[in-house]
């Protein structure tokens, strides 16, 4: 079946099979294999995307579901900038080791700051409990977060 | 928020607090891992699994999946070109299954089809009949058991040889008299469970036949060259037609250590001409590498009334499942640190791994001794106890000094401030309670809204580890680096650096980078793609030795290249460039005397690293549920070539180290794996991290390249102990298995 998709502004028309999720297509059939693919069940959050503004596994959306709608990745959060604001703050709070988790916590954190851009140390914790990450021990995720809200990095 | 950044990051050099080189793209998406490749007429793998655990194979039909819509390969072990067998040490393990499977989810046939939902449809109608054979799944009764393997793959091979079916490796430390009494003496039984390293980047790759009978493997991995000398046999092709490319890698910890798809990916592609790509599920990923050994371990402590140790004894026992890949180096390892890092005269340390048809088992972050230092540090509290002694002290009393001597009689002449590490990490402020009522958030249970503070108890702990740095036991272990210094069309020098080593998200680009800027006094370095057709060896991003066997490898080329410009007069001209490849090998290590376990020459073990960590819990009591309140923990990190990245390093082996305690637990059932899945198998979120307060103790190894240390194994050893500790305070009761049950805890 054909679908046809808004991702990161853009038009894209895809040819797939009705059983594929959004995050197939976008992936192997759409050209953006920012969003993860680590467990594939809802489960870690690695591939998060924005479906007509809301947070979303792109895992548990199949792609037919999103024929006709809007949908934003990590590729597309900077819109016409460089780097978002929270992109930046990863990078620099040493959020990243492996990075596999990154796109999706980041696309959380956009998320996350729009409905509540000044976030308690709770909030942070629990609106990224969904967003599984095996190699930082979530300290520096957090440093981020609170550095693409306008806070400061902790000395160090 | 601020104003809108650039890309543009500053590039630093030795001890500088740089940003990762691979920040941005993997911030913006672009970064590629191994599972977002593509190639143009590609095809998608798929693996046919065992159902059993133990059973030989009677048949097998692969009429109906060959014939099936958009199929265009099913492969058996008749179509394995070369050698039938692969192994990271010993080659026991069937590239696919042939007489008969010893594990649940062992590879037995492979499919490539256009679609990977017709490579797993196809793979559904491979037809494999089965006759269940007996099943070895208890560690302890394996060595009375039919052998599920009838040759011994691991004899004969320098360690003591055992007759004993199933046994593995069977090694002995024996140390000054090993019946020596003390005035107090404490027993501990003690468990621990099969642990999944759990990265997210599930096993993943893209083979490339090369249309010459060649093929190149885009995969993630720790290792490039041990996986094309282990693929090139098996595919029937020399070296050099066999080129292992480093994809990007999403986490590793031990798991990628073996192969996976390598070999797999790499047939479908030849027998079919066409790129296939492989990338496995997340059921799929915790049959498609190897776990932390489950462990058994009787201790017996003996000290005197002053605290002094006077004997240590233990047991261990390792279930290494149904392939030996490093158990070999895991049982020498568990044996080695089983002590921990104190001072004691006499010692029997009797360390055995064995083979069951439980899922195999193999490198894990830790190595051996995250099982041990469990036990072992669960020893000395009750040690401390029973001597009536605060438990920091008894660990002061028996801290190992320079010129001390491991039970394997290796004598302590690098680095090791084992006494600084626990002053340091006592002296951290241990925060006050939280009063009530507060957020459920912060209470056991969390989100749940289990208690308002009712039934809560809090518990305070202490743990002191110790690991190896590199490998061990007269293994040649050497890195090698390649420089190419040339001038870009503006007259400008550019170093382009070529190193194997394999990022797998520690961050040892930069340690590359930083070393060559250093090195060479130039700020315009690159690192190209890692590439067995580029460069020698690296060895492996494992035992806590890549940052100190890159930063080596890439300082010896960096100045070879330096001392050949200065001999041209300091100057390149547009078109001249200077090109060479240097190995950085570590001090020589010796192996073991096999009866005795002592040293044979030198040392066994070329450098040591030390951490020691205060953890606080709060356990709901009348749940059994626990929430970790706080970490303390102080380093040794030897130089820390960028704090930040080390910080990441023990926070997020913290992290690895808190799940084995309380939560990470892969169940079987009579070898089969039940949890599967991340709704299932549970790993710490967002939600379960405390924060962690690290302080790096930098203390340089006098034989290592800038005084460095590996710095991401001991956090992870140490805070499995540490919680233990606390959660034992927390609740008065022995607390002898991680990770630690619901009703464990429940009083």
């Amino acid at each position: 079946m054909n679908i046809t998709v808004t991702v990161n502004g853009e038009r894209h028309e895809a040819d797939i099979w009705p059983g594929e999720s959004l995050l197939f297509a976008l992936r192997e059939r759409m050209g953006l294999p920012g969003s993860k693919n680590a467990c594939e069940q809802g489960e870690c959050g690695s591939c998060s995307v924005l479906l007509d503004g809301r947070l979303v596994c792109a895992c548990l959306v199949l792609a037919a579901q999103a024929d006709g709608h809007e949908v934003v990745t990590v590729e597309g959060v900077a819109g016409d900038g460089d780097l978002h604001p929270v992109q930046d703050a990863f990078v620099q709070a040493g959020a990243v080791q492996c990075g596999f988790c990154t796109p999706g916590l980041v696309v959380a954190t956009v998320d996350l700051l729009r409905h509540t851009p000044q976030p308690s140390d709770d909030e942070i914790r629990e609106a990224l409990s969904g967003n599984l990450c095996r190699c930082t021990g979530y300290a520096k995720i957090f440093d981020a977060v609170r550095l693409a809200a306008g806070g400061e990095l902790a000395p160090r | 928020m601020s104003s809108a950044p650039t890309r543009k990051l500053e590039l630093g050099r030795i001890g500088e607090a740089v940003k990762r080189v691979d920040g941005i793209p993997k911030v913006t998406g672009e970064f590629a891992y191994s599972s977002d490749l593509v190639a143009a007429g590609m095809l998608w793998g798929h693996t046919v699994r065992s159902p059993h655990a133990h059973a030989r194979i009677v048949s097998i039909d692969l009429s109906k999946a060959v014939g099936m819509a958009g199929v265009h390969a099913v492969l058996t072990h008749e179509d394995v070109p070369g050698d039938k067998r692969y192994g990271l040490e010993f080659a026991d393990q069937p590239v696919l299954a042939f007489d008969r499977v010893r594990y649940f989810g062992e590879p037995v046939a492979l499919v490539a089809a256009e679609h990977p939902e017709q490579a797993r449809r196809a793979a559904e109608a491979v037809e494999v009949e089965y006759e269940p054979l007996e099943l070895v799944v208890d560690p302890e009764r394996a060595a009375d058991q039919p052998g599920i393997h009838p040759q011994r793959w691991t004899e004969g091979h320098g360690y003591r040889d055992d007759p004993r079916p199933n046994v593995v490796r069977d090694m002995r430390i024996v140390r000054g008299d090993p019946d020596a009494e003390g005035e107090v003496s404490v027993e501990g039984y003690y468990e621990s469970g099969l642990q999944d390293q759990a990265f997210l980047g599930p096993e993943s790759g893209l083979a490339v036949p090369d249309g010459e009978g060649g093929i190149d493997i885009y995969v993630a991995t720790q290792w490039l060259h041990v996986d094309r000398d282990q693929v090139a046999p098996c595919l029937g092709l020399p070296k050099d037609q066999v080129r292992i490319h480093l994809a990007g890698v999403g986490g590793a910890f031990g798991g990628r250590e073996d192969l996976s798809m390598q070999i797999h990916g790499a047939m479908l592609a030849l027998h079919t001409s066409r790129p296939v790509k492989m990338v496995y599920t997340r059921e799929e990923s915790f049959f498609g590498h190897v776990h932390r050994h489950p462990s058994r371990i009787w201790a017996e402590h003996r000290a005197n009334r002053d605290g002094k140790l006077v004997t240590v004894r233990m047991r261990i026992l390792l279930d290494g499942g149904a392939y030996a890949s490093s158990s070999t180096a895991v049982t020498s390892n568990a044996a080695a640190f089983a002590v921990g890092p104190y001072a004691v005269e006499n010692a029997l340390i009797e360390s055995t791994s064995v083979y069951t048809n439980n899922p195999p088992c193999g490198a894990m972050r830790g190595f051996g001794a995250v099982q041990s230092c469990f036990a072992a540090e669960a020893q000395m509290d009750k040690l401390a106890a029973a001597l009536g002694m605060d438990p920091v002290e008894l660990r002061l009393r028996n801290a190992l000094a320079p010129g001390d001597e491991l039970p394997t009689g290796q004598k302590l002449t690098g680095s090791l401030p084992v006494a600084e590490v626990i002053r340091r990490a006592a002296a951290i402020p241990v925060p006050e309670p939280e009063e009530l009522p507060r957020d459920s958030l912060r209470l056991p249970g969390g989100a749940g809204n289990t208690t308002r503070g009712e039934g809560v108890r809090r518990g305070v702990g202490f743990a002191l580890a110790f690991k190896n740095i590199g490998y061990s036991e007269g293994f040649d272990d050497y890195a090698a680096a390649r420089v190419r210094l040339f001038a870009d069309s503006g007259g400008e020098l550019v170093a382009e650096v070529h190193c194997a080593a394999a990022e797998v998200g520690q961050g040892v680009t930069n340690v590359i980078l930083q070393t060559a800027r250093t090195e060479l006094d130039l700020e315009n370095v690159v690192l190209a793609p890692g590439s067995t057709a580029e460069v020698g060896s690296s060895g492996s991003t494992s035992a806590s030795r890549m940052t100190w066997m890159a930063a080596g490898a890439v300082q010896a080329a960096s100045r070879a290249v330096r001392d050949e410009l200065e001999r041209r007069g300091g100057k390149l001209s547009e078109g001249e460039e200077i090109d060479l490849e240097r190995i950085y090998r570590h001090p020589r290590t010796f192996p073991l005397e096999p009866q005795t376990g002592q040293v044979t020459d030198g040392r066994a073990h070329v450098a040591l690293a030390c951490a020691a960590m205060r953890a606080v819990v709060e356990v709901d009591v009348e749940l059994g549920l626990t929430r970790v309140v706080w970490i303390g923990t102080a380093q040794d990190v030897g130089k820390a070539i960028n704090p930040q990245a080390v910080h990441g390093q023990i926070e997020g082996g913290t992290a690895q180290g808190i799940g084995l305690a309380l939560m990470e637990e892969i169940q079987t059932r009579d070898g089969l794996i039940t949890n599967a899945s991340f709704t299932d198998y549970l790993i710490p979120t967002a939600l379960d991290m405390p924060p962690v307060d690290a302080e790096l103790v930098e203390d340089p190894e006098p034989d290592a390249p800038y005084g460095v240390k590996g710095v991401g194994e001991p956090p992870t050893v140490v805070s499995t102990a540490a919680v233990m500790s606390a959660m034992r305070d927390a609740t008065g009761r022995e607390l002898n298995r991680v990770p630690v049950r619901p009703d464990d805890i429940c009083l």
